[in-house]
């Protein structure tokens, strides 16, 4: 992409009774100075992604275990905490703890405040997929265990949890593509991330349509890289189903 | 704290934003019904299509979608509003994923339906909309009424493009008082108030289709 003269060119002539929009003139000259900061941009966003995907499934998975717990009290503020999560927009989570809480005093830079809001956003999903794997693990498999005596939390480490994430791993996958993809909206609040390049980018070069098709590719192959690297994961961590040859 | 005008401009965003999804509820209804048939047609050539379109539009975040349709429109050389550009990508956005929904719901048809209709030699037409799409409605709607809320939800996404729906009035309210805690706790009660409702409804839907054993 260093050649500057990378210009698409639909000529007027070809498209006498097109309408103006076909005589536009693709030019993406501006690439050959900012491919740097896309990738720059992408990288932040993998690490953005990167990090909230590792704390979203701790935490997405001692929120499952203590709603599945017997305790009363616990189980019914995750429910709520779950259902405010679902049933509001990811930026007004974003916005309410950026702008709400440093408000309040709780000042944070706007990276931290993004990761913490995703963070947030994708435990209540996980965690919900999650109690549905282990709700999943059939009554046997625990009084099994039981009667070899194991103790409660052996039980929990060594007998519910692996196949309990195993089996929904895909669909914790699914979870964290969207994420990924949901990420793009923190440059709401300056995050430094790919979207954000991109609008740094569109407001030097005026550039807006052919800027944002590219920032479409790049958000396609990381979702599609996110995807790989998940699968790879699953091979490593679940050698059951790599030895029966099963597809997750 | 927020004076009678204020509360009126987050209502009034409230409206938009129920405006803009029901645009992308019937847009997206219409163009992902047509998705859902082309990944479950006969021909190779339509699947791969339906398939493509879905892989492609699964890939690319919400705003990036709101920014080409943006920009997109407005090469035609007309001013076109926000809100178009917003219903328009809300409309491919929603098509994808209920394309998806609807695919699983036709499919789940057992196959003796199909080779019913093929045995009575129904045209391919009414296979589809007298035999196998009345069945599958029936499966589709909770998980349908279920995505309502996600495209609810995405309606704030158009703040990208200046659409002055309910999250973009909080934060232009917010710009005037600078309440942020007040203000974006209404905000969220509110889409609170939209899509709990609709969650639990899709979810005793649910219920009661297994309950009826399907």
């Amino acid at each position: 992409m260093q050649n500057a003269d990378c210009r698409v060119e639909l000529s007027p002539c070809r498209c006498e009774r097109g309408v103006a929009f076909m005589k536009y003139r693709f030019d993406f000259e501006f690439l050959g100075e900012a491919w740097p900061e896309f990738v720059w941009g992408a990288v932040l966003t993998l690490k953005l992604t990167a990090a909230a995907i590792v704390l979203g499934l701790l935490f997405g998975t001692l929120c499952a275990v203590a709603r599945t717990s017997g305790i009363g009290w616990l189980r019914k503020t995750i429910t709520a905490y779950v259902e405010i999560i679902r049933n509001t927009p990811l930026l007004v989570q974003t916005f309410w703890l950026f702008f709400g809480l440093a408000s309040l005093g709780f000042k944070m830079t706007a990276f931290t405040a993004a990761l913490v809001a995703l963070t947030v956003n994708i435990t209540a999903y996980s965690s919900e997929i999650i109690r549905a794997g282990i709700e999943s693990i059939r009554k046997g498999q625990i009084e099994a265990a039981e009667s070899l005596g194991l103790t409660k939390s052996q039980i929990l480490r060594d007998v519910i949890l692996p196949p309990a994430i195993e089996r929904v791993f895909p669909a914790l996958t699914s979870q964290f593509v969207l994420m990924m993809l949901a990420s793009s909206i923190m440059s709401q609040i300056s995050a430094e991330e790919l979207m954000a390049v991109a609008g740094r980018v569109q407001s030097e070069t005026f550039r807006g349509f052919e800027i944002y098709l590219i920032v479409a590719g790049v958000y396609l192959l990381l979702a599609q890289l996110l995807r790989l690297t998940m699968h790879c994961i699953s091979l490593i961590a679940f050698p059951r189903r790599r030895r029966l040859g099963t597809t997750l | 704290m927020l004076t009678t005008n204020q509360l009126l401009f987050l209502l009034q965003g409230t409206l938009w934003t129920v405006v803009l999804a029901l645009c992308g509820f019937i847009g997206g209804g219409i163009l992902g019904l047509i998705i859902a048939l082309l990944r479950v047609s006969k021909r190779r050539t339509l699947r791969w299509i339906g398939a493509g379109y879905v892989q492609c539009v699964q890939g690319v975040p919400l705003p990036v979608m709101m920014f080409i349709a943006y920009f997109g429109l407005a090469l035609t050389g007309r001013n076109i509003p926000a809100l178009v550009a917003a219903a328009a990508s809300i409309t491919i956005f929603a098509a994808a994923y209920l394309g998806e929904i609807w695919r699983g719901c036709i499919e789940a048809v057992p196959r003796t339906q199909w080779e019913a209709a093929d045995s009575l030699a129904l045209s391919s037409f009414h296979k589809h909309f007298d035999i196998i799409l009345p069945q599958a409605v029936r499966l589709a709607v909770p998980p349908t009424v279920g995505f309502m809320v996600q495209i609810i939800k995405n309606t704030s996404y158009a703040v990208v493009i200046g659409f002055v729906e309910l999250t973009q009035s909080g934060r232009i309210i917010n710009n005037s008082v600078f309440e942020p805690f007040v203000i974006f706790s209404i905000v969220g009660a509110i889409y609170f108030a939209l899509c709990f409702p609709l969650s639990r409804l899709s979810q005793t839907l649910e219920a009661r289709l297994r309950a009826r054993g399907a």
